[in-house]
């Protein structure tokens, strides 16, 4: 039982998409139910799994391997050869970003019924986004990884482009294109991988890269090493987004449905962090480590630009999409920093971004759906016509700018904490971001909640009510349970992030 | 040669063939003599009899060992079997289509004509992947172009149509006499038209001035077969061929046709040049030395495929481009030799798919232009809502073309970039080409798909299948998923029926 509970995990929502897929089209209603309902059996495997987790099993036990693809026909030289198998694996990092999968995924599917068109596709395509997404954070070889990587972005492609506001098709053509370029590349790097070695089992190559493996055919070079640490980190970084290459996620931010980008914002961006802290910090330690200067100088640049552009939005989403390029830096800056401080806070932040975003853009779901905007001119006075609305857009704004007590500044704290230990000066000027973060967060809380404002006339009963509450205390819940018992996270990242110090050559 | 000598050639190596030949005869006097009303879309059936008895026979030769009749011209071996089988399956799913073949002014007493013309095409390409010296090559090559000349120009009263056979023909022409006379170079400088034989001569030559004849002869061959294959720079015919030629007769010109020309690269390069001396001390084989000219087209041919087709409007003319990259991508594999490990399963692997994912398009693209008269990329416009079911058969070809996980056609690509990464140095510029040629494929792939998916409903008519098509696009769904998901299927097969090809080259 236990051997399959990760491929039941992953592959659980297919229940909702045959639920889904059987309803007629019309059938709003309990299209709605049952697409939540498809997410619900991963919530509740993955808290079975945390359960397992806490109770003291150990993660291996629940690895899976089973024989799959056998390219070439190189069997003399070694039956092992150029053999992909279907394996999957649990360790306490990707736990973690399991448990913030289905959580924000079930949230996302309640927030979904703001969609007003064609149901039927939009959860078929949620719930094949959703296996990916799974998928992505407990496959154990690289080329399982890719294919569950491309597998979240196609549904995505398709739900910004057919479920989004105004300029929906540019922003799903530029998410195509940028992510298309930032996984060919990826899928280079594996490839040449796979074809050096023969194999792409992860841990395996990080044995082959940090010992110095037997090279069967052709040896993979000092120089070559940097290249693929390099192309890793490039991919994973246009996924992050990294500073040069964030347009595209300003733009997907902007257009998507505000439940996609719950999801966006929350999971889906996290792969990038993952994929570094996996990929480019775990097979390639030595080349990762020559690379830090760079990757912290791209983390402060990130975090400065996001936060200065931040500042002169008019729009609120896009405040939060140049807030989520900042704290991307954080990230970035974090996993830098070499240190265990460091690289406990980025993965903190990565969380604790994915929390504080799925809320935000659950509020900004909510205020669309009242008011048809969300220019910061044209809104206003909203303190007045919904208290309970603003009450919560103040807490999460407060989270976003790392009020203690909440989960952003733990895990700023500790970035910045670990960061002025390795990279001083670096870390002194990203303290800048810290102060504008406070500005525009405050700022556009303050402009859409406080002031005057005529157009939008007052209304009976426009608060949030009913369901909507539910996302909202969850998510706000586990964002001060984070930030007031940070232990919650920090025990299960123990062990990955020991082994990652170990490495690293531990400081 | 007496009858006892005829007698004692193990003829049943050449069952398929015979069937097929057979099944032609049949057809072409049922065709002569049937009265004029009779409705001759029926033949399509007894056409698909024939390749299904083909195919079984040669199901039932497969564990048969390598053997070789009428003086060493014709070979059934692995290569021939794996590929004869891939002819056959891709040239059934080709005749349901033709099936169902119905353009505005109809195809009136020539669609008897239309299946059998398919069936000696399919011969010809038959006959080349079992060819055992250049003369049978060469007849079995006429013996496709001869048929796929008229069957582009089948419709007889569109202009557009005999504008396409008339190029096709005068293009196809020019390649065919080059081709000859490479061969003729080879003739002179080996003495034999025998390939094991060929193959010897020149594996001992180490006379500068021969090998440079050699050379030219090289040269000649592979210009008139990038004329079949589609690769650039002789590439021109493809999009005006394909958009005159009737789209079943497109569909076989970009996967029948292409399949051909790669068997002829595989016959000839892999045979004669790879084991050619490619200098004066013979250290240095023939296509290590060359290999740097196919790798060019290899990437010259993907460019000009992929950016090219970005600006199409009209869908066959922008198949044609995309078969053209696809071809650009076969030539990655054959120039980097597939590393030395991945060349003929990469290949046949990458064919397979190929003839899935592109059948099912131009099954789709037939089925609505038929439908309303225009070709244009506006016919796919609202698919989606209109006919969900047929959009996503339609979504799973796109995304396989695309080279997206979980299909064949990944796995395809995955496979070819093994071959170019594994060897020392790697062929990274060639890969690097390639990855770049499939990002700008998604651009044109999902502008088709944003098409189906997001556009207002073209014309509310109801789409009807016929039967014939329904088969082809169940078919190709099921196998485009099936070896994306389960490539292993096909690689065991592959790997336990035909090894690793040995008695391609050897046994001679």
């Amino acid at each position: 039982m236990n051997v399959y509970l990760l491929s039941l995990l992953v592959f659980s929502p297919l229940l909702g998409i045959v639920m889904v897929a059987l309803m007629p089209k019309k059938e709003e209603r309990t299209i709605k139910q049952f697409g939540f309902f498809g997410t619900l059996p991963p919530l509740f495997l993955s808290f079975f799994l945390c359960s397992q987790y806490y109770s003291g099993v150990a993660l291996s036990i629940f690895d899976i391997k089973l024989n799959w693809i056998r390219f070439g026909n190189l069997e003399m030289y070694d039956p092992k050869l150029f053999t992909v198998d279907f394996e999957l694996g649990l360790d306490g990092l990707s736990l973690i970003f399991i448990l913030l999968t289905t959580i924000i995924s079930s949230l996302a599917a309640i927030a979904s019924i703001y969609i007003k068109k064609e149901w039927k596709g939009y959860y078929l395509l949620f719930l094949i986004l959703e296996i990916g997404m799974l998928g992505v954070f407990t496959a154990e070889n690289l080329i399982l990884f890719f294919i569950f990587f491309e597998m979240t972005l196609i549904p995505a492609f398709f739900l910004i482009g057919r479920w989004g506001f105004l300029e929906r098709e540019k922003a799903s053509y530029s998410f195509l294109i940028y992510n298309g370029i930032g996984s060919a590349v990826l899928l280079v790097a594996i490839l040449i991988l796979f074809a050096r070695t023969g194999t792409t089992n992860i841990t395996a190559l990080t044995q082959m890269m940090t010992m110095g493996g037997v090279s069967l055919f052709a040896p993979i070079s000092g120089s070559m090493k940097y290249g693929l640490c390099l192309a890793f980190l490039v991919a994973f970084a246009i996924k992050l987004p990294v500073f040069p290459f964030h347009s595209w996620m300003v733009r997907v931010h902007a257009e998507a449905p505000p439940s996609i980008v719950m999801i966006h914002a929350g999971v889906l961006l996290k792969i990038g962090a993952y994929g570094i802290i996996r990929f480019g910090m775990g097979i390639f330690p030595e080349q990762y480590k020559s690379l830090a200067f760079t990757i912290v100088l791209f983390g402060v640049l990130s975090f400065l630009y996001g936060a200065f552009l931040a500042l002169v939005q008019t729009d609120f989403k896009l405040v939060l999409a140049y807030s989520s390029i900042s704290h991307m830096g954080i990230v970035m800056m974090g996993l830098g920093a070499l240190n265990e401080a460091g690289i406990q806070g980025a993965i903190f932040q990565v969380i604790s971004h994915g929390l504080i975003a799925a809320l935000l853009f659950f509020l900004v779901g909510a205020l669309y759906e009242r008011t048809g905007t969300t220019m910061l001119p044209k809104l206003g006075g909203l303190a007045k016509s919904m208290p309970i609305f603003s009450g919560f857009m103040l807490a999460s704004g407060m989270a976003s700018l790392g009020l203690p007590g909440m989960s952003g500044f733990i895990s700023e704290f500790m970035v910045f904490l670990g960061l002025f230990k390795s990279q001083p000066l670096l870390a002194a000027i990203g303290v800048i971001g810290l102060v504008l973060t406070a500005v525009y967060v405050l700022r556009a809380v303050m402009l859409m909640t406080f002031g005057k404002n005529d157009s939008l006339i007052e209304k009976e009963k426009w608060d949030l009510r009913g369901w909507e509450f539910l996302p909202t205390l969850v998510l706000l819940g586990l964002i001060i349970s984070v930030g007031v018992y940070p232990n919650l996270l920090g025990g299960p990242l123990q062990g990955t992030i020991e082994a990652m110090m170990l490495a690293l050559g531990g400081r | 040669m007496d009858w006892n000598t005829m007698l004692s050639y193990d003829w049943g190596a050449m069952m398929p063939e015979f069937i097929i030949l057979g099944t032609t005869m049949i057809l072409s006097i049922l065709d002569l003599f049937w009265p004029k009303h009779f409705n001759r879309r029926k033949l399509a059936w007894l056409a698909l009899t024939g390749i299904i008895l083909a195919c079984l026979s040669l199901i039932s030769l497969l564990s048969f060992e390598t053997v070789s009749i009428l003086s060493d011209t014709f070979r059934l071996d692995s290569f021939a079997k794996a590929f004869k089988l891939l002819l056959l399956f891709g040239a059934a799913l080709i005749i349901l289509l033709a099936e169902g073949y119905e353009p505005q002014e109809g195809l009136r007493e020539h669609r008897g004509e239309f299946y059998y013309l398919f069936l000696t095409a399919l011969l010809g390409a038959m006959v080349m992947s079992s060819s055992g010296d250049l003369i049978t090559l060469f007849v079995g090559l006429e013996l496709l172009s001869l048929s796929s000349y008229i069957l582009v120009g089948m419709r007889k009263h569109d202009r557009k149509s005999n504008e396409a056979s008339m190029k096709y023909v005068i293009n196809g022409g020019i390649s065919t006499a080059i081709t000859l006379f490479g061969m003729s170079y080879l003739y002179g400088v080996t003495g034999s038209v025998n390939l094991g034989e060929m193959s010897r001569t020149m594996a001992a030559m180490t006379d500068g001035q021969l090998q440079y004849i050699m050379g030219l002869a090289f040269f000649m061959v592979f210009v008139g077969v990038s004329f079949k294959i589609a690769a650039a720079p002789f590439h021109m015919w493809a999009p005006d061929v394909y958009e005159g030629a009737p789209t079943p007769v497109a569909a076989f010109l970009s996967v029948i046709s292409k399949m051909a020309g790669f068997v002829i690269i595989l016959r000839l390069f892999l045979s004669l040049f790879l084991t050619a001396s490619g200098d004066t001390f013979g250290a240095l084989d023939f296509l290590d030395k060359n290999n740097i000219y196919i790798a060019s087209l290899a990437g010259l041919t993907i460019i000009i495929g992929n950016v090219v087709a970005l600006r199409q409007q009209n869908l066959k003319r922008m198949f044609a481009y995309s078969s053209i990259a696809h071809a650009g991508y076969l030539l990655v594999a054959v120039a980097t030799l597939g590393g030395g490990y991945f060349l003929l399963d990469t290949v046949w692997f990458y064919l397979m798919a190929y003839v899935l994912m592109n059948i099912g398009v131009f099954a789709v693209i037939q089925l609505l232009s038929s439908q309303s008269g225009s070709e244009d990329i506006s016919i796919l416009a609202g698919m989606g809502r209109k006919s969900p079911y047929l959009a996503m058969a339609f979504t799973v070809f796109i995304l396989s073309l695309a080279g997206i996980p979980g299909t064949t056609g990944f796995i395809g690509k995955l496979n070819i970039f093994l071959g170019t990464f594994i060897t020392e140095p790697g062929h990274f510029v060639l890969a690097g080409i390639m990855i770049a040629g499939t990002i700008v494929s998604y651009v044109y792939y999902f502008g088709l798909l944003v098409q189906v998916f997001f556009r207002p409903i073209h014309s509310e008519k109801v789409i009807k299948i016929r039967p014939g098509l329904h088969i082809v696009l169940i078919i190709c769904v099921i196998g485009t998923i099936l070896f994306g998901v389960a490539p292993n299927i096909a690689f065991d097969f592959i790997h336990d029926q035909f090894g690793d090809f040995t008695d391609f080259i050897s046994s001679k």
